[in-house]
């Protein structure tokens, strides 16, 4: 998406007062809630660290957790799959949905599904695909794609909720009392779930010590999609993986305080296996798709791989001054399941579409969202586009003026002010400080000051008279 | 062998400069809490998200449950005939089943019992344990006592040994060995099915059980 | 060529002063400050030297670098950057900045920005000798304000830099708090962005002036009078927004606020 449809994008959203209004709703409620199961700081700071450590493990162990993982599934009976691309997962996905003739598969909520765009890619085979996280539902009718990682229908309020099901669910008649929207959407699914060929899931963590994986939810849809029909595909990124079970613990609580600012969610599932002999109910197969889709490739990158710390919590995204105001379509993808980069929700939604700086903190809760330095902006930058590494390569400095979207305004007067090596620049050189030099003084020698001088005193000024409101 | 996507991806990996690991941190050791301080953190945590608790002791539990289903009038319950509770169920139902509802045995493998499945309106299964400090009912079905029973049905009635209430996860993930013998599936249960997705209005029973009753036996 | 080695360093800490306190200290003036609220450096500056501590102001500072580094131009932020190891002495004063802004870039960023570079031990212990103005004063200086304005309510913004990256919101509170006839009504959403963010306000002015609308009903709210902030980027936004809409609330740097009800102390 170009620039000038971003634009576009945010005047709609900005003059959409229904979605700001949700929005603003939203992520307040999402902060207060957090705030409270997290209310003991001391206690939060350990956990933080706690988490973060643990990820860190992950990563620095990461080829040898993928291949732990593959071998304790695969002892478990669970078939494992890689796929390089989103292309390549979608067509694995749909081969093992062929090899079982299933024209119906049910849906858990999986970001990394929408980073495959599997849904278009099923329905275009054939597949009915049903969607049953009730937010997610909401949006499949609707033809969208989720606005938020964890409320994904979060941008529409009951009333449009109402006219979705009336109009697209048959026979819904049209109630904007919630507890009826959802027994709408119970009755619609439970059918699905009982016909479904097969469920597909994502998943939170994947243990590799027990080959386990680990789904939270709340609503028991996942636990339909992972237990009525035949066959489960789970898909996930590959910076999913855990190194032992009792690192669940602390990660569920940073999750599911974060995420939804529950103690824990209704459900934690822990699927280690298909159904075993003597067992009456769960699919028969399972498999596991591990997704790279530049994984590996954010992972090589020093400064960037912390982002693979990332838990999809979005919180990120709750506290991102920005994306609360215009809401995640105006980006023109989903904050946290990009197909271009498969980045933490809040890496690409704030000003000039990076991280806000308002989320340094965040950093700290598990360090998905890298540190704002020159790396990552001369990644965004487009005069000096180069990729992800192209930060630290030394590059001729940029020639021709900035793209309008990357380093206009304030930005480009430092960059056209940019000297010779050791010179001071000309406009600064030029400014009220060179005036001000002492005598005879170079740049750098002292000037103890004088009264009066750097600064000129106004000692009339009104009381209370701010400089710029003199203006 | 031809190269596979896998051994690409690893390959990269691998290939990628390494960090050394961080110490893995310290298990959190706090004083557990004694056996009735874990049954009163569990019963608040789980009362907040809408559980009905019930206390009761060994020699009563099966008159509690009894008068929990006179009170509600369900008239299927789902249990698990090869199950102690299940027996137990069994029993009582012998010597007086006046006013209670018709039992339903989970013994048959779900492609022919989906049907009836869905039309069940309670049921009853035993527990593994419970987590005191977020609240949660630990569930390991298996082929005696499937799946799908703590979630199909409307209501969900769960019987814990009040024994086996850990103080936390960690606990009772020590305490089970669970590192060493995952069954097929194991959930932690915390509540009825509940969603916010509209507006961020809880609702109840979305896709699981709308209501959780538990039965703490003491 | 110019090299300021800053060899000309005075006794420190000299033996007639209060030891705790540093003698002298630098100052960075800010671009900000300097086109824009000039009194409030003015101000800062008096109200260093009124406990005692001789203040000087290196000619050859400019800007410290962050509207190249932030709109992602490493190698020109660098430049500039080079001209604040350069202008500053390289001894051990501190270097008070009056903007959580410019001080979190040059105390958090520049290690970063010279890392590998020639100048980054320079940089390493340039970064070690920033501090916050307002830090400064109520830690290492300890001041200790007598008030003598008339009663007052005031609400004061954070900076998103002086409160998530300096960490040093409850220095600039404390010395608010410390005036006893001014009332602080704290902001509702406090800990949120005012929609300034540097370039951010040039090239998204749409979302900017959303986020600044949102800021300003939520000042008014407080009932206060006046707000006060520790960054004049924010100041400019909100102070504009303020003017737009034409309400009766006046924006102040800190330090010039401080020095107007302390002054002659
Ligand atoms: S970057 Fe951090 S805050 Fe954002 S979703 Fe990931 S873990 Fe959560």
């Amino acid at each position: 998406m170009g620039p000038e449809e971003f634009d576009r994008n945010v005047e709609l959203a900005l003059a959409d007062a229904q979605l700001r209004r949700n929005f603003a709703f939203a992520m307040g409620s999402f902060i207060a809630r957090r705030q409270a199961v997290f209310s003991d700081a001391a206690q939060t700071e350990r956990l933080r660290g706690q988490g973060q450590a643990l990820k860190r493990r992950v990563l620095s162990r990461l080829p040898e957790l993928l291949e732990e993982l593959e071998a304790n599934c695969t002892r478990n009976g669970i078939q494992v799959h890689w796929a390089e691309t989103p292309a390549v997962a979608n067509r694995l996905v749909l081969d093992i949905i062929e090899r079982h003739a299933a024209t119906r598969v049910v849906k858990g909520k999986s970001m990394v599904s929408e980073e495959m765009h599997l849904n278009a890619f099923l329905e275009k085979h054939g597949v009915e695909v049903v969607e049953t996280d009730l937010g997610e539902f909401i949006i499949q009718l609707n033809g969208e794609t989720p606005s938020h990682i964890i409320v994904p229908a979060i941008h529409k309020n009951k009333q449009q909720i109402a006219r979705i099901f009336h109009e697209k669910v048959p026979g819904a008649p049209y109630t904007e009392e919630v507890e009826e929207l959802n027994a709408i959407a119970r009755a619609t699914l439970r059918r699905k779930f009982a016909e479904a060929g097969v469920g597909i899931s994502g998943v939170n963590f994947a243990v590799a010590e027990t080959g386990t994986l680990c789904l939270v939810e709340n609503e028991g849809n996942g636990r339909m999609c992972t237990t009525l029909p035949p066959v489960h595909i789970a898909v996930m990124g590959l910076e999913k993986v855990v190194e032992k079970l009792a690192d669940l613990p602390p990660l569920l609580r940073l999750l599911t305080g974060s995420a939804t600012g529950q103690f824990i969610t209704t459900y934690v599932n822990l699927i280690s296996s298909p159904r075993r002999a003597g067992e009456k109910d769960g699919p028969t197969e399972v498999h596991l798709v591990i997704l790279d889709n530049g994984r590996s490739r954010i992972y090589a990158d020093p400064e960037l791989r912390q982002t693979l710390q990332c838990v999809r919590c979005g919180t990120c995204l709750n506290h991102c001054p920005v994306y609360t105001r215009i809401g995640g379509h105006a980006y023109g993808f989903v904050p946290g399941a990009d197909r271009q980069d498969p980045q933490p929700p809040g890496f690409r939604t704030g000003p000039g579409r990076r991280p806000h700086h308002g989320l340094e903190p965040l950093r700290r809760l598990r360090g998905g969202l890298p540190r704002q330095d020159p790396h990552h902006r001369a990644a965004a930058a487009p005069a000096q586009r180069g990729g992800v590494t192209g930060g630290r390569e030394r590059r001729a400095r940029p020639r021709q003026p900035p793209q309008p979207n990357g380093a206009a305004g304030l930005g480009r007067v430092a960059v056209s002010q940019h000297p010779p090596a050791g010179q001071p620049p000309a406009e600064l050189a030029a400014g009220p400080h060179r005036q001000r030099a002492a005598p005879g003084g170079a740049p750098g020698a002292l000037d103890p000051l004088p009264k009066g001088a750097p600064f000129r005193p106004h000692p009339a000024a009104p009381p209370g008279e701010g400089d710029r409101n003199q203006r | 062998m031809t190269e596979t996507a896998r051994d690409r991806i690893l390959a990269r990996l691998r290939s990628a400069p390494r960090e050394e690991a961080p110490r893995p941190p310290e298990p959190a050791i706090g004083t557990a809490p004694e056996l009735s301080g874990r049954i009163d953190q569990l019963t608040t945590r789980l009362e907040a998200m809408r559980a009905v608790v019930r206390r009761t002791t060994a020699a009563l539990w099966l008159e509690a449950l009894i008068a929990l289903l006179r009170e509600r009038g369900w008239s299927t319950l789902l249990y698990a005939p090869e199950t102690p509770l299940g027996a137990a169920i069994e029993n009582a139902w012998a010597q007086d089943g006046d006013g209670l509802p018709a039992l339903v045995a989970y013994a048959e493998p779900i492609e022919s019992f989906k049907e009836r499945l869905f039309t069940v309106e309670a049921a009853i299964t035993s527990t593994a344990g419970a987590v005191a400090d977020t609240g949660a009912l630990i569930l390991r079905p298996d082929g005696r006592e499937p799946r799908l029973m703590s979630l199909v049905p409307p209501v969900h009635v769960a019987v814990l040994q009040a024994q086996s209430i850990f103080a936390t996860l960690e606990d009772a993930m020590r305490a089970g060995g669970w590192a060493a013998d995952m069954p097929t599936n194991m959930v932690l249960v915390s509540g009825p099915s509940k969603t916010a997705d509209i507006e961020l209005t809880l609702a109840f029973g979305v896709h699981g059980p709308k209501e959780l009753i538990v039965l703490i036996v003491e | 060529m110019r090299r300021p080695r800053g060899r000309q360093r005075t006794a420190f800490p000299r033996k007639d002063q209060n030891p705790l306190k540093p003698n002298p200290v630098y100052f960075f003036g800010t671009c900000l400050i300097e086109s824009f609220f000039p009194r409030a450096g003015e101000a800062a500056i008096r109200l260093i030297e009124r406990e005692g501590v001789p203040v000087r102001f290196p000619a050859g500072q400019s800007c410290c670098g962050q509207p190249a580094y932030n709109s992602g131009y490493p190698d020109d932020a660098r430049a500039v950057a080079r001209q604040q190891l350069r202008a500053f002495p390289d001894d051990e004063a501190p270097i008070v900045v009056p903007s959580g802004s410019c001080a979190g870039m040059m105390k958090h960023h520049y290690p970063g920005l010279f890392a590998g570079e020639p100048d980054q031990a320079l940089a390493e212990r340039f970064a070690g000798r920033v501090v916050e103005w307002s830090e400064f004063m109520a830690a290492r200086l300890g001041v200790e304000l007598e008030d003598r304005g008339a009663p007052l309510k005031v609400t004061w913004h954070s900076s998103c830099h002086a409160m998530r990256e300096m960490n040093v919101i409850a220095h600039s509170k404390g010395l608010i708090r410390q005036l006893s006839r001014v009332e602080l009504v704290e902001l509702a959403r406090e800990r949120e962005c005012c929609g300034f963010g540097g370039t951010f306000a040039v090239k998204h002015p749409a979302i900017s002036g959303a986020l600044v609308t949102d800021k300003v009903d939520d000042i008014r709210a407080t009932g206060a009078e006046r707000v006060i902030a520790g960054d004049c980027g924010c100041l400019l936004n909100i102070t504009g927004a303020i003017a737009h809409r034409g309400l009766p609330i006046r924006g102040q740097h800190l330090a010039e606020f401080i020095w107007e009800r302390t002054h002659g102390s």
